[in-house]
Order: structure tokens, then sequence, then C-alpha cells
């Protein structure tokens, strides 16, 4: 019989190419997948992982999917790192849109340079706060914040639900279920001329450069590291695990936030219902992925991004449904699960007297 | 870094470089030279086989048929009403399409930014209000069928309270409401109807949710104006009757369903695609009712109703498509009492489009 034995060292090298593995044998298992389906294997791939990038305003759609998931993913990575499993980002990110959102509505016929730095950082703020109720839940109850972040990711929708069909809703707006549109102080500034990237991606990268400062750089940093490998350790070393928690959840919360409100003040411009399509939940994906490193947060980021943009070309020259933008999604986080697996553990075959 | 390290990175850098360098070089843009025109979708939710979306993509088969090789058709499912809807409406545009139809309210705006940059693609935005130079509006008087399922939940009805399964306080859906109830107190003053509004089109949970609480308050009849059979499977297991909405309801539930209001777009998206292949196309806003076959009943269930019955519904989508009957015929109150259309007229489209009262009768409260 086989039996999985830990390596005891695992290498670090394998470590990076881990992700890189599991992309490939993503390519070569959906090549697989769409020769079953009767498609010729290169075309298909070519259609879905190169055609959506083919010009500046697919290269552009690429960065506007990926700016969201890769602050959401860095922002989880605070968590992950200190094994705080938050997968409830998407409420945050919710929350966000609502706090930068409202101010937006509050203002939208105010001109003023001030308004959209106050939406941002009230997306931050909104998204911290309701980290934060997870935070203050499991620091007194040690409850398990699986259950709590995910259910308060759905509490949060429904809020956003609630004001967009209820006080919020735009009254010149025949009732259909949307705020007002937000004027032009509350829109990030695009960034080329007829393209959809916006400043967004720049306050993405520069949370991306500034959380790898804190990582590489800071007491804080490391004691989060610490504290992930070894609770243990850490709490011999002092270190305040209460306060390791609480900003680990504030700062997920605060990055998802913004990357809500990046949202809904860039391409979108108003509030409503269907703001997200789930790039809480898909940043889990590239946090993993990304091996919780901004740097490779960022590659994974670009990668899940498209996929989406992948699956709609396929869908419009190759006619495949929807739904496989979502299996490629799968199937990387699939052989990525499987590849970590043969990092850390080998395969050991068992002969009947060994 | 290592040297090994260096290695494995540089032949993956390799890897990447030639197998980028063959798509590259093998990448021939398929540019079509035929006149064939090409007329593209963008759909709300998958296919499948009921509902809003399935009835456009019947219409789209339809129009293939009718037009044969001298347009061919694509679309895109699932495209969710947020920002993800530009680039997909974009795709479609800038992939070489002549006709683009956006089938759902909330493309509105997003079919006008990208109507904005491709002046020369023509556009059809389903149920809305905004139009240009290259873009249409079209939509259906599905009042006009609740009119008719008014008539028959008003004569069948024995606890004389109808359960109403509504999406969102929007004109749309207030108008349908109006319209039933006009046509259902007509027959039987006594009539009652119970609303429950769910704030979804499509969830099937909360649909079948709403029509067990209607049922629990004594509805005998349940009409919906939501997307899914959940109300009429709910209405089936309770043994009580049911209304389709957009397509034939009757295979799942056989033995509740009385008819359904189905939404056909065929004969129209036919004309529109023909109006591309001639070059005559102009922006319009079309708002088609029974006469145009745009709203059709599905067949009446004869094992629940009685053949007259069938025939006075029959003979009342006759009048509606001859004009004889008008779903807001005057004198109509509202729930204030006063006189909103006068004895011997109709309502104009206008009072129509943004009906946001309630007719008097209905002991309830548009949500505000």
């Amino acid at each position: 019989m086989i039996s999985i034995v830990p390596r005891g060292s695992s290498s670090q090298l394998m470590f990076i190419l881990a992700p890189i593995f599991a992309i490939f044998l993503t390519l070569f298992f959906g090549a697989i997948i769409f020769a079953f389906m009767g498609y010729s294997p290169f075309a298909a791939l070519k259609i879905f992982f190169i055609s959506p990038i083919s010009n500046a305003y697919g290269l552009s759609e690429l960065l506007v999917k990926a700016t969201p998931l890769a602050l959401i993913a860095v922002g989880l990575s605070f968590c992950f790192k200190n094994n705080i499993y938050n997968i409830g980002a998407e409420g945050q990110l919710t929350m966000g849109a609502i706090f930068g959102g409202g101010v937006g509505i509050l203002f939208y016929d105010v001109n003023s340079f001030l308004i959209l730095p106050m939406m941002i950082i009230a997306g931050g703020i909104g998204g911290a706060l309701w980290a934060s109720i997870l935070a203050l839940l499991k620091i007194k109850f040690n409850t398990n914040e699986i259950l709590t972040s995910l259910m308060l990711a759905y509490i949060a929708l429904l809020i956003l639900d609630y004001l967009v069909v209820g006080p919020w809703r735009d009254p010149d707006g025949f009732n259909f279920p949307k705020t007002r549109s937000f004027g032009e102080s509350g829109r990030m500034p695009i960034l080329f001329d007829g393209l959809r990237v916006h400043f967004g991606l720049i306050i993405t990268l520069i949370l991306l450069a500034l959380s790898w400062f804190v990582y590489s750089k800071t007491m804080f940093g490391y004691q989060l590291k610490v504290s992930g490998y070894s609770p243990k350790a850490a709490r011999f070393a002092g270190f305040n695990k209460n306060f390791l928690i609480f900003s680990a959840f504030a700062i997920s919360g605060a990055f998802a936030g913004i990357a809500g409100i990046g949202e809904v003040s860039g391409p979108i411009g108003l509030l409503y219902r269907d703001i997200s399509p789930n790039y809480g939940f898909t940043a889990i994906i590239v946090c993993f992925l990304g091996r919780l490193h901004p740097v490779g947060i960022i590659f994974a980021s670009l990668i899940i991004a498209l996929t989406y943009l992948g699956a709609e070309d396929a869908q419009l020259f190759l006619q495949i449904p929807a739904s496989v933008g979502f299996v490629f999604q799968g199937l990387v986080l699939f052989f990525l699960l499987g590849t970590d697996l043969l990092v850390n553990f080998k395969l050991r075959l068992n002969t009947l007297n060994g | 870094m290592t040297k090994q390290l260096k290695l494995i990175l540089s032949l993956v850098l390799l890897a990447v470089i030639i197998v980028g360098g063959y798509f590259v070089a093998t990448n021939k843009s398929g540019v079509e030279s035929s006149d064939e025109k090409k007329i593209g979708f963008i759909y709300i939710g998958p296919p499948g086989d009921h509902g809003w979306t399935y009835m456009h993509d019947q219409g789209r088969q339809f129009m293939e048929k009718e037009l044969g090789s001298s347009i061919s058709t694509t679309y895109i499912e699932g495209v969710p009403e947020n920002a993800d809807a530009v680039r997909a409406i974009r795709k479609l545009a800038e992939s070489g399409h002549d006709l683009i139809f956006t089938t759902s309210f909330n493309y509105m705006d997003q079919t006008l930014e990208v109507a904005k940059e491709f002046p020369d693609v023509k556009f059809e935005h389903a149920t809305g209000f905004k139009r240009t130079d290259n873009v249409s509006t079209y939509a259906a008087r599905f009042y006009e069928g609740r009119t008719v399922i008014g008539h028959i939940a008003g004569k069948m009805t024995k606890s004389n309270t109808i359960g109403y399964i509504a999406s969102f306080p929007i004109p749309e859906v207030i108008r349908g409401i109006n319209a039933f109830y006009l046509a259902a107190s007509k027959v039987n003053p006594d009539v009652k109807i119970k609303i429950i509004w769910v704030y979804t089109w499509y969830d099937p949970g909360k649909e079948a949710d709403a029509a067990n609480t209607l049922i629990n308050q004594g509805a005998d009849i349940i009409v919906q104006h939501t997307d899914t059979f959940a109300p009429c499977q709910a209405a089936e297991k309770a043994g009580v009757l049911a209304f389709g909405q957009a397509s034939n309801q009757e295979d799942f539930c056989p033995n509740a369903h009385m008819t359904s209001i189905e939404d056909v777009w065929g004969d129209y998206y036919t004309a529109r695609a023909k109006a591309i292949v001639e070059g005559n196309w102009t922006s319009t806003d079309t708002w088609g009712g029974m006469d145009t076959g745009m709203v059709k009943m599905s067949p009446y269930n004869e094992k629940i109703l009685s053949a007259e019955l069938i025939a006075e519904a029959k003979a009342l989508e006759e009048s509606i498509k001859d004009g004889s009957t008008h779903s807001f015929a005057g004198p109509i109150y509202n729930q204030a009492g006063e006189l909103v259309v006068a004895e011997g007229s109709v309502a104009d489209d206008g009072m129509l489009a943004g009906m946001m009262f309630y007719v008097q009768g209905i002991e309830d409260q548009v949500p505000q």
C-alpha cells in the first residue's frame, strides 16, 4: 500500500515552484478537457489565455479585474500568515463599498478633490470595522472565524440589499434597486484614455509594496510570521497575541474595504446589490496561489483574472459554457493543494513485509 | 539564489517564450469576408429550460432559422449586471457584431457606455428607457397577459384570496399587479390579493417560501412575477392552483398550472436582424403586446379549467389583440379614491410606463 509520510525538511525551491507546476498541470488537463469537448486543445487554450489580452483594452481589463483580487488577497495574507482563516472578505469588501459609497452618495453633487480620498478612507474604515467584529469575537469568545466571517459576509450583503432597496434608493430611478450615481469627484481617475484601468491599481501597488515592507522589515511582520509558524514560541517570546489577531483582521478588512470602494468608485459609479462577482471569495485562491507573498499575489491575481476573461472569450468564439472559467479556477486550486502535499510529504510504497 | 533555482527558472522562462511565440506566430486574425451579419446576445443567466433567458434564447434560435445564412449569432451567458457587463458587451462589439441585444434591464448604462464608443454597431436594450441613435429599446406589454390570468383567477378562486409573488416594486411589476387585480375584481368583486415582495427575479428558495407563506394565509391561487417554477411547484405540492411566467411551466407543475404568460421575442428579433441585413435599421422604442405576438398565453390546462372559461379567456385574448379590450380602461381610481383614468378612456403609455401606485381595492402599500 501507499502511505504518505512527511519529508521532514521541505525544499524552499519546490515551495516556490509548486504553484507554477500547478498552473502547468491546469493547462495540461484543461487541454484534455477541451479535447474531450471536441475542441482543438491548442486553439481553445489560445482563445482562453491569449486572445483576451491581445490588445491594450484586454490588458487594461485584466488589470481592472486583478486589482481588487490582489488587494484583497494581500490583506488576507496578514490573516492567513497568522493562521487566522478569514474567509469573509466578500463581506468586508461590501462594507467598504457601503461606507465609501455612502460618502459618495451624500456628496453626489459636490465638486471637490477631497471627496474621493474621503470615500477611500471611509471604505477602509468600513471594511476594518466589519472585520474587527470577527477579531473581537475571536479574542473574547474564541469563536471559529471560518464560520463567523462567512456568516458576516452574508449579513453585509443583506445590509447592502436593504440600503439599495430602501433608504438609499435613487429617487429618480423608478424604484429600481440602485442608488444614484456618484458625482465626477467621487470616481477613481482613469489612467489611460479609453481604457477602464483606474487609480485603484496605483493604490493596490502601493499597499502591496507596503505589505512587503511590513513583512520583511518590521518587528510587527516578524511577530505575525512567528505566531503563525509556532503559537507556542510566540507566547514564549511575549508577543501580544490578541493585538496580532486584531491587527491581522483589521488590516485584511481595510484592504478588502478599499477594494470594494475601488470597484464602486472605479468602473461602477454607484451602489447596487451585485457590485462584486465574488472577488472576496476568489481572492482566497489568489492568496494561496501567490504563496501569501506580495509578489506571488501579483502573479496569481493576474492568472485568476485571466480565467474570467478567458471564459468570456471562450463563450464568444467557441460557445463554451461560462462555467469553464470556474472549472479552471477549481483546477488551479486542486493542483496547488496536490503539489503542496507532495512538497511537504512523500509517498512511500510499502511492501507487504516492509 | 542557488544555481539549481536559476537553471529551473530560466528553463521555465524559455518554455514560456517558446509556447508564447508559437501562439503569436499562429495568431491569424479570423476576419470573415462574407456579407453575413453577426448578431450578438448578452444573457443574464444560462439559457436553461425555462424563464427569462430561455425565452430570449428561443427568440435567437427562431431568428437563426428564419434568416438562415444571412446572419450568424453568438451569445455570452451569465453576464453579471456590474462592471463585467461593459467588457462583455464591448467584446461583442469589438469582434465584428453588427447588432447586439442586451437582455436585462440593468445592462442599461453599460449598453449606452459601449454604444457611445462603437457608433457603427447597433444595440437593442430590453426593457430599458434610454435610447440614442444606435441604441433601441424593446419590451413587451406583459400586463395584457395579466389581464387574462386575472380574469381566470377571479373565476377560479374559492377562498377569494390570491397570493401574488412580486420581484421589485418597479412600474413594470406594479402595472402587472394592477392589471391583474382590475381584471380579477371585475368578474369577482370580493377578490383580495396578498402580495409578497421577494426582491429577486430568480431565487427558487425565496420564491417557494413566499408561495408557501401565501398558501398558509389562505391563498388558493399563486401568481408570480419572478422567473423560476418554484412557486408553481409549491402550489402543486399544496394542492392549489398557479400561473406561470415567462415560459410555459406546464411540465414542472402539471396539476397546478392553469396557463403562463410567455415572452415571445422571435418575431421581433427576426425583424430587427432583417433590418440590419437590409441596411435600414433605425433606433426605435418598441412596446409590443399580444397583437404583435410578443405576449402569448400558454395552452390552457383543460384538466383544471372548464371549456367555457377557456373560451372566455381566448375571447379576451382576441379582444385585447383587436383593441376592443384595454387592460387599463377607465374608470380607474387610485387608492385615495381619485379618478386617474376617466370613463371611456384608457391609460396612456406615459402613465403605464411610470406607474407607481396601486388601484383602488388593493389592500396594501407600494413599498417606498
